[in-house]
């Protein structure tokens, strides 16, 4: 088994929340730079600047995953995960679909922006991705699954937007790959005050949404291949891959 | 003061659990965060509430709660009103705003004592 740095949990200039230095390209060259070896692309409700993150990162060496952080109707976020093109794109629908049509206010949440290689924008989206779709958790976990992907809800310990403050506890009938914990939190802790069987495997990632937090929290991977089955079979503890936090 | 009376009173819709229509409310409890609720919600106090999740009915049973009344004439999911009429604790619907419930349920609730 070979040893991989994965941070699953960026935000990139898409998100209204993030940097406008989180251009594709920093995200690429300080990724490389801090020796991360897998990123996640998880813009809020969009899966959008993915394609260009993957474009920039080609030829570096650098795996990058298509992804988003989703924000549930319960207001509960979730990293969604997918392997290729094909399922990226029909979880893109499905988000179109279910984000409220709220127009974005730049001068107060910030610019949604799309941009090329070159860091020019290609376009800025029209409606706030900040918003929770109206769609409940469930059905989110159920159709990320169907499209063979990953489904992680993001920083479980916080006070807010997190599966236990929203929802009290993990509800039965919902199928997580993972859960990711914030980058300053104890997992032994974490397992403690939650409740958290070790069957279920903790991630760290570093919900970067500045340049300098790029890699501030990470995972390790133990695998074969670098490849999506494989990263799934890590967070499902099977087939003797694994993941750790990085200490 | 019972479920009934909130919901002749208040002119509520009952979606669920009809069995706990005759259930003592002792106050009311309002959020949208169920792990506040979880901390904060009292024995026989009506939770008004927008999550539909079916966490909603665990918590409303794990604190032994009268009703819940959701706002905004949202309808509760399919497995909330199962849990619902399992646990015999009723689903009540409103149209109005959550400030307006409150502040309805108030002026009722108080003008009890």
């Amino acid at each position: 088994m070979k040893k991989y740095r994965a941070d699953l949990h960026l935000h990139t200039v898409l998100s209204p929340c993030a940097d406008l230095e989180m251009s594709p390209d920093q995200l690429v060259r300080l990724a490389k730079k801090r020796g991360i070896d897998i990123i996640a692309i998880t813009d809020h409700n969009s899966t959008r600047q993915c394609d260009m993150v993957r474009k920039v990162a080609e030829g570096s060496g650098l795996i990058v995953i298509n992804g988003c952080e989703v924000n549930s109707r319960e207001e509960v976020h979730a990293l969604c995960l997918f392997e290729d093109d094909y399922t990226r794109n029909e979880f893109q629908k499905f988000l179109d679909h279910y984000l409220p049509k709220l127009p974005n206010q730049p001068e107060y949440s910030g610019y949604q922006i799309l941009v090329d290689e070159n860091n020019g924008i290609t376009e800025e989206i029209p409606f706030f991705l900040g918003n929770g779709l109206d769609v409940g958790l469930e059905e989110i976990e159920k159709f990320t699954h169907q499209l063979n992907g990953l489904f992680i809800p993001a920083h479980i310990d916080r006070p807010i937007n997190s599966i236990f403050s929203q929802l009290g506890f993990l509800p039965h009938e919902l199928h997580v790959d993972a859960l990711q914990i914030s980058r300053q939190s104890d997992e032994a802790h974490i397992r403690r005050l939650y409740d958290i069987h070790d069957d279920i495997t903790l991630i760290k990632a570093s919900d970067a949404h500045y340049p300098e937090d790029i890699g501030s929290a990470c995972s390790v991977f133990f695998l074969n291949e670098p490849t999506f089955q494989e990263i799934r079979w890590a967070l499902n503890q099977k087939n003797g891959r694994s993941v750790k936090i990085e200490a | 003061m019972k479920v009934s009376d909130l919901v002749e009173k208040l002119g509520l819709k009952v979606i669920s659990g009809e069995k706990g229509l005759n259930r003592v409310v002792d106050g009311a409890y309002v959020s949208d965060l169920l792990s506040d609720v979880m901390g904060n919600a009292r024995e026989n106090q009506v939770w008004i509430t927008l999550q539909v999740h079916q966490n909603v009915m665990a918590i409303a049973s794990l604190k032994d709660l009268a009703a819940v009344i959701l706002v905004k004439g949202l309808t509760a999911n399919e497995n909330t009103i199962q849990h619902s009429n399992e646990e015999q604790i009723p689903i009540l619907s409103t149209t109005l705003s959550t400030f307006d419930m409150a502040g309805k349920l108030y002026e009722l609730l108080h003008a009890e004592k």
